[in-house]
């Protein structure tokens, strides 16, 4: 890592101080992270906001993610496009919701996205059983993912229209009080 | 539910739920307001359900050329379609909301609804946070009472979409932006960032919002003519903000164990994480302890020793262990400190350093003013840091409780499983896989809870279990017993063989000071044995759930620490205190914080020992000779009760030695790698469910209420009522400790007639013991009141849980009763039109 002014300009690192739940230091070392996944790619001078982004295989390979079985949704989510290609603004997007700092709501807004996989703003059956499947590495049978498909809907779902809208995934989220502990990653 | 419904906005619908909450207003005003702005997207009338349905049917006719050209298929088509409609009803009231039964004007009213356009669009989220700011400006501006929040302020209901228009058209998305900019410039700056912080947008996004709104405020600040001082203000305020930052990142680069903590959670996952977290806190407080006694009370009488009677013993290497001997006469214990008053200074340089060798000759220049009246500074530094200790475990103990028991955990235990359950903070390989099977078998016995209500056990197996588990708190119980008990007469025996010893000239004083380590090893050697006879308990009990398991391994756990400590307690305070010169101590004090220092350390070897025998031995003969193929598991109760113990006895300890904070750092720092380290090597991660936060809950609860307390009520017990000893320390010559403070104010008043009011004040509130009652009975009444908030905010929590199922409710049956009457529209049109083509 060079001296951080040749990085970014101090507007710019205030600006992402004041926007997410990191430090300067923090900020420089993200952007550290990053470079290393494609150092011929991204340039180590950002004071003019080149536009550089990073294939969805490139992230996904980090130590922190490799091993999630949910990694290709979350660099999904947090993607401007929708298909993974990452800029390095929505990288430290990404990290800074998984941050410990960030709050409830904005984790839970973000959770509800990458266990969205059909991306039509409910959690239904289809997204469950991916989930499901995706948690136990398809170790259960597929008549017990129907039937934890049909009892998770059952319980979580308040309005009564058989898929889980936002507001009955956080009205569920706030009653885990391990969730804001567990859906952290360190960076 | 036979209400009219009438979908005129002329008539509004609040009117149909008379019955209806206040709070409800929220909802039905957007419900109105939604429908009013769907008929304005349509365009023309307030009627809105016609001329929907004219632009309905104006549509489908358009699709349904090719039928109007033959009236005979038209007929049949419709005959088909009245029974497809039928069919539909009869679906409906099977399963009323399955959506691609609607009509496009129901389906689009569906999508419009507030609940669904969370998060959807930018746009929505713009306006959402625009209507948070304006709340967040309005409570700033003035406290107003309760009614005159939005109802969208209250918890019931969501601001979501009170203004979230369905249209994302460029026009309005830009004026929202703007009206966000506005909001955003016209808050407080840390209103400002946590605001932008929260918001689900892109960096980029958010990054744009901040600049213009800095921009306006900068616009705004030299446009106007500003008095000078608010420009000052707002020139201080980012100063102010620059040096917090910097503060933070400093703050932030000293955080410690950064990777170490990584490492173990990317293993183990939270539940291991959250021991080395403890520990973690643990050293904050002592930390904390050591900077007060040490800045307060070691520097100073470092700095300024006193003239010591005799020669010091050698230094054999025995004193590490017992902390006797070479140590006993050094600033570690009470017994060092002396009682009168130091001068820091005297010159006006404040040359501290050079004035103390010549204590007697500043004693000439002695001003008053900056003197150090080292009982006083005693008593105060050892009472604030108390308080201040009890202060932050109290706030982090109801921080934490709020967070992990704020609401009744009966329903939705599958979904939580399937969305909560997952710790994105696990990255190796294995690690991960054993998650997933853990998460597998989980949820194939809460499946088979769910399917097959749980067997009764009979009479027979219930008084069983029943024998069982009597039995084995009777076996917890007596072991326990009869470790106190023997403990109770070794100390006996112990204090006895001093007083003996007292009598007689020692012959080897190395044996004698070694023998000081016999009751410290026995303590810790039951420590750490009993445990293991209390899991073989547990063993026998066979309990079912882990989580009752875990409590009941704790409570025996607790129980064995409180009595042994109790017993302890009763020997320093109680037998040593009581009769120092009986067993030829000059200084109990001193001796009583020898005991703790050894006390301490034998824990610390004893944890070493257990480390070393315990999870690496055991560990490598399990392997190599039993063949099994799993490794140890860490036990993180355990572990957690023992570093709660080691608290106890440094914050016993702290009146008597000063610098034991700091062996306990040391000891919490070497404890952190060697545990780290064992971790890694030997352990694997847990099988068991471990809920983090609840546990965290009651291992800070445990920290507060027996240990902390238990300590502070040994310390202020020491205060108030044992004679210190009358030849050393600094509260030599005082009938207690106390009546420091007592004739320091005495001697002010004296020396001062105008500060009696301060006297009086001290007399009255510290001496008086019905202040005390007073400060106890307002505690006591604010804990009531929170618990009493707390059980109104549950069952708040349940009324609107029970709103939102009937809001649920009505949504359903507004749903059906707007395409029955679509319907119903629909098809009189039809045959009109038809009949008017032939």
């Amino acid at each position: 890592m060079g001296n951080k002014q040749t990085i970014f300009t101090d507007e710019q690192l205030d600006a992402y101080q004041d926007c997410t739940f990191f430090t300067r230091k923090e900020i420089l070392r993200l952007h550290g992270r990053y470079h290393e996944l494609a150092p011929h790619l991204v340039p180590m001078d950002y004071t003019n906001d080149p536009d550089c982004k990073l294939p969805l295989a490139l992230i996904v390979n980090m130590p922190e993610l490799k091993e999630n079985p949910f990694r290709n949704r979350i660099v999904e989510s947090f993607s401007e496009d929708g298909m993974g290609n990452l800029s390095f603004n929505e990288f430290v997007d990404m990290f800074s919701v998984l941050s410990e700092m960030a709050p409830r709501e904005l984790k839970a807004i973000y959770a509800f996205k990458i266990y969205d996989f059909n991306v039509d703003n409910y959690l239904c059956k289809e997204d469950l059983e991916k989930t499901l499947n995706r948690l136990t590495k398809e170790e259960l049978t597929p008549e017990e993912v129907e039937l934890v498909c049909e009892k998770t809907i059952e319980e979580a779902d308040l309005d009564g229209d058989n898929k889980l809208s936002f507001a009955d995934f956080e009205n569920m989220i706030s009653r885990a009080p391990d969730f804001l502990s567990t859906f952290h990653i360190r960076i | 539910m036979a209400r009219n419904v009438n979908f005129d906005l002329s008539h509004p619908l609040m009117e149909a739920g008379l019955e209806s909450p206040v709070d409800e207003e929220g909802v039905h005003d957007s419900f109105s307001q939604l429908i009013a702005e769907q008929s304005q997207n349509g365009g023309m009338s307030d009627a809105y359900e016609l001329q929907q349905l004219q632009r309905e049917l104006d549509e489908e006719g358009q699709d349904n050329v090719s039928y109007l050209s033959s009236p005979g298929r038209e007929f049949r088509g419709r005959i088909q379609e009245r029974r497809d409609v039928k069919l539909e009803e009869d679906e409906r009231q099977t399963d009323p909301l399955i959506a691609e039964r609607w009509s496009s004007a129901t389906l689009r009213i569906l999508s419009s609804m507030p609940s669904r356009t969370i998060g959807r669009s930018r746009g929505a989220i713009i306006s959402q946070y625009y209507n948070r700011t304006m709340q967040l400006r309005r409570r700033r501006q003035s406290r107003p009472s309760i009614k005159d929040f939005s109802p969208s302020a209250r918890p019931s209901i969501r601001c979501y979409g009170m203004e979230a228009d369905c249209t994302d058209g460029e026009g309005t998305d830009g004026s929202k932006r703007e009206r966000l900019v506005n909001n955003l410039q016209n808050l407080s700056v840390t209103d400002r960032i946590r605001m932008l912080r929260a918001m689900p947008l892109s960096v980029a996004e958010k990054g744009e919002l901040r600049r213009l709104a800095l921009q306006k405020e900068k616009q705004t600040l030299s446009g106007s003519k500003l008095p000078c001082c608010s420009r000052l203000k707002y020139y201080i305020m980012i100063a102010v903000r620059q040096s917090w930052y910097s503060w933070l990142s400093f703050l932030h680069s000293l955080q410690l164990w950064q990777v170490a903590l990584k490492r173990v959670s990317g293993r183990f996952g939270t539940g291991v994480l959250s021991y080395f977290l403890f520990l973690k806190t643990l050293l904050f407080f002592n930390f904390f302890l050591f900077l007060v006694t040490g800045s307060f009370l070691v520097l100073p009488q470092a700095v300024h020793p006193p003239v010591l009677p005799a020669g010091r013993q050698p230094f054999s290497g025995l004193e590490l262990l017992t902390g006797a001997g070479y140590f006993s006469d050094t600033v570690m214990y009470y017994g060092y400190y002396c009682n009168d008053t130091l001068n820091k200074t005297c010159k006006d340089d404040g040359a501290v350093l050079s004035d103390s060798m010549s204590n007697t000759a500043t004693r000439d220049c002695e001003s008053k003013r900056l003197s150090y009246n080292m009982p006083l500074a005693y008593f105060f530094t050892i009472g604030v840091a108390f308080f201040i200790t009890c202060i932050i475990l109290v706030y982090s103990m109801s921080k934490s409780l709020s967070q992990s028991f704020r609401i009744d955990k009966s329903h939705s235990i599958l979904a939580m499983k399937a969305f909560c359950s997952w710790d994105f903070k696990v990255i190796k390989k294995t690690s991960v896989k054993l998650m997933s099977e853990n998460i597998c078998i989980q949820l194939k016995e809460l499946l088979a809870e769910v399917n097959h209500k749980r067997v009764k056990n009979t009479m027979g197996q219930k008084l069983w279990r029943l024998m069982v588990h009597g039995l084995a708190w009777a076996i917890c119980i007596a072991s326990t017993t009869a470790c106190v008990v023997g403990i109770y007469y070794f100390s006996d025996y112990m204090h006895q063989n001093l007083q003996q010893s007292s009598r007689s000239v020692i012959e080897n004083p190395l044996l004698h000071e070694a023998s000081l380590l016999a009751l410290p090893v026995l303590v810790s050697l039951i420590n750490l044995l009993l445990p293991g006879l209390f899991n073989l308990a547990a063993w026998m009990e066979d309990y079912e759930s882990p989580s009752i398991r875990t409590y009941v391994a704790i409570s025996r756990n607790l129980m064995l620490k409180v009595s042994v400590l109790g017993v302890l307690c009763y020997h320093w305070l109680g037998r040593v205190a009581a009769d120092p010169s009986s067993i030829g101590l000059k200084c109990w004090e001193s001796f009583v914080g020898q005991e703790l220092y050894r006390f301490l350390l034998m824990d610390f070897i004893f944890t070493l020992l257990d480390t070393l025998f315990g999870e690496f031995l055991w560990g490598l003969f399990s392997e190599k000779v039993l063949k099994r193929r799993r490794k140890p598991v860490f036990d993180i109760a355990k572990n957690v009760l023992e570093l709660i113990y080691g608290q106890t006895l440094a914050w016993l300890g702290v009146l008597f030695t000063p610098v034991l904070p700091a062996v306990q750092i040391l000891k919490l720092f070497l404890l952190f790698y060697i545990k780290m380290s064992s971790v890694m090597m030997n352990c694997q991660a847990p099988r068991k469910p471990y809920r983090v936060s609840q546990m965290t809950t009651i291992f800070i609860t445990l920290l507060c209420f027996p240990s902390f307390l238990g300590a502070s009520v040994c310390v202020t017990y020491t205060m108030w009522s044992i004679t210190p000893s009358t030849s050393c320390g600094s509260f030599r010559g005082l009938k207690t400790m106390f009546q420091a403070g007592k004739l320091w104010v005495a001697e002010m008043e004296k020396d001062n007639p105008n500060l009696s009011v301060l006297a009086k004040a001290h007399s009255y509130l510290v001496e008086n013991p019905l202040f005390l009652f007073v400060g106890a009975g307002i505690f006591l009444t604010v804990i009531y009141f929170h618990s009493q908030v707390v059980d109104g905010q549950r069952k708040i929590i349940s009324l609107l849980q029970e709103q939102i199922e009937n809001e649920g409710e009505d949504k359903k049956f507004l749903i059906t009763k707007l395409q029955s009457i679509h319907e119903q529209k629909r098809t009189p049109r039809r045959l009109t039109s038809q009949d008017s083509a032939c």
